[in-house]
């Protein structure tokens, strides 16, 4: 049995790692609000504009433009979608294991490279040949310090540039998304060409003006609504981190507190071992003088 | 009539007004009450906004689209 002082430090230890993981759980508690109403806040902008959109594509046919050509697969880009951050459970390496189970299969006999958003998809690939970082620059890995509007559009407006130059013919989307503070659902969704929708039904009977007219609205709505998708899916993701990290720290608490309850358990059973030893020595001591 | 300013990150204005000025893709134009149905993308520029009580109110806007509706206008404004 451990001696006395040893597990009395092992205890001390035990205890400070679990304030720490319950102060993380606050903080990810309180960061993870924030982030669902991020996500409210941009829901009637990204609806509205989903609503426009099928009232303007209802009468042409939506499969113009440069963002809709459908080309033969050479070349996909897959945007890894990440936190900067670990100690979330397993956020991070479930978006990598999509990509190497499900993405890497569909898309055999393509060339395939990786954006990284978020710092810890970009310390697993930038050792890969495949990494992609081209005009993107340090932009990609520092989203998450700051997400905003402009920041994720810049992004998004040099994954349309590239798929239009041709550089890409697929643009493929792997990230968390965030279904409710206990469950985070790896997904991969199609952002590049734009997959046509079909949901004319809910295309208003109204008969608009337009100005300019339909096709030129609509290639103005398109890298908009791109940039929307994107947009949200990082808010997504980043609510989904602080989600995941939430469960990840209760339970850490959690397993704290049962270690220490065995740790205390131990050093009771080792203290009242030692108090028995001495009094069985003092006892043979004074046996040994009487005799 | 009503009019909401959307952007992605928050909702910039929603109430009453009687004028709401624009800036269009080809030039600017001005919507009054009772406006035909209308989708027009948007350029560059400030969106003014008189509301109820005569005030002036100014956005500025890199970019977007309006959809106006039964006195209803929705500015998705970038």
């Amino acid at each position: 049995m451990a001696n006395l002082k040893e597990i009395r430090i092992r205890i001390a230890s035990v205890n400070s790692t679990m304030q720490i993981t319950s102060a993380m759980k606050m903080v990810s508690a309180a960061k993870l609000k924030r982030a669902q109403d991020a996500i409210t806040r941009m829901r009637p902008y990204a609806e509205k504009l989903q609503e426009i959109l099928s009232n303007v594509s209802a009468t042409l046919d939506g499969n113009e433009g440069v963002y809709s050509q459908e080309r033969d697969v050479k070349n996909v880009l897959v945007v890894a979608i990440t936190s900067n951050r670990g100690l979330c459970g397993g956020f991070n390496n479930n978006v990598i294991k999509e990509i190497r189970a499900n993405v890497l299969n569909q898309s055999k006999g393509a060339q395939i490279s990786v954006l990284s958003l978020g710092k810890k998809a970009f310390d697993v690939y930038k050792k890969a040949n495949n990494h992609y970082t081209g005009e993107f620059g340090d932009a990609p890995y520092a989203i998450f310090d700051q997400l905003t509007f402009d920041q994720s559009s810049a992004i998004a407006d040099k994954i349309m540039g590239a798929f239009a130059a041709g550089k890409f013919d697929k643009v493929i989307l792997v990230y968390n998304k965030f279904k409710n503070a206990g469950t985070q659902v790896v997904v991969n969704e199609q952002m590049l060409p734009v997959v046509a929708q079909n949901d004319k039904a809910s295309a208003s009977s109204v008969e608009y003006i337009y100005e300019p007219e339909k096709t030129k609205i609509l290639e103005d709505l398109i890298p908009r609504s791109l940039r929307v998708q994107l947009f949200k899916a990082l808010l997504d993701s980043n609510a989904a981190e602080h989600a995941a990290r939430m469960t990840a720290m209760h339970k850490a608490t959690d397993n704290a507190g049962e270690l220490v309850k065995e740790l205390k358990l131990n050093y009771n059973k080792a203290r009242q071992a030692a108090i028995t030893g001495e009094i069985l020595e003092i006892v043979a001591g004074a046996e040994a003088l009487n005799g | 009539m009503k009019v909401e300013i959307i952007t992605p990150e928050t909702t910039l204005f929603a109430g009453e007004a009687s004028l709401v000025s624009l800036p269009g893709a080809d030039g600017s134009m001005g919507i009054l009450n009772n406006h035909a149905p209308l989708i027009s993308s948007l350029g560059k520029g400030a969106v003014k906004i008189k509301d109820a009580s005569g005030k002036e109110l100014r956005f500025d806007v890199k970019g977007g689209t309006v959809e106006v509706n039964k006195n209803k206008v929705i500015i998705l404004a970038e």
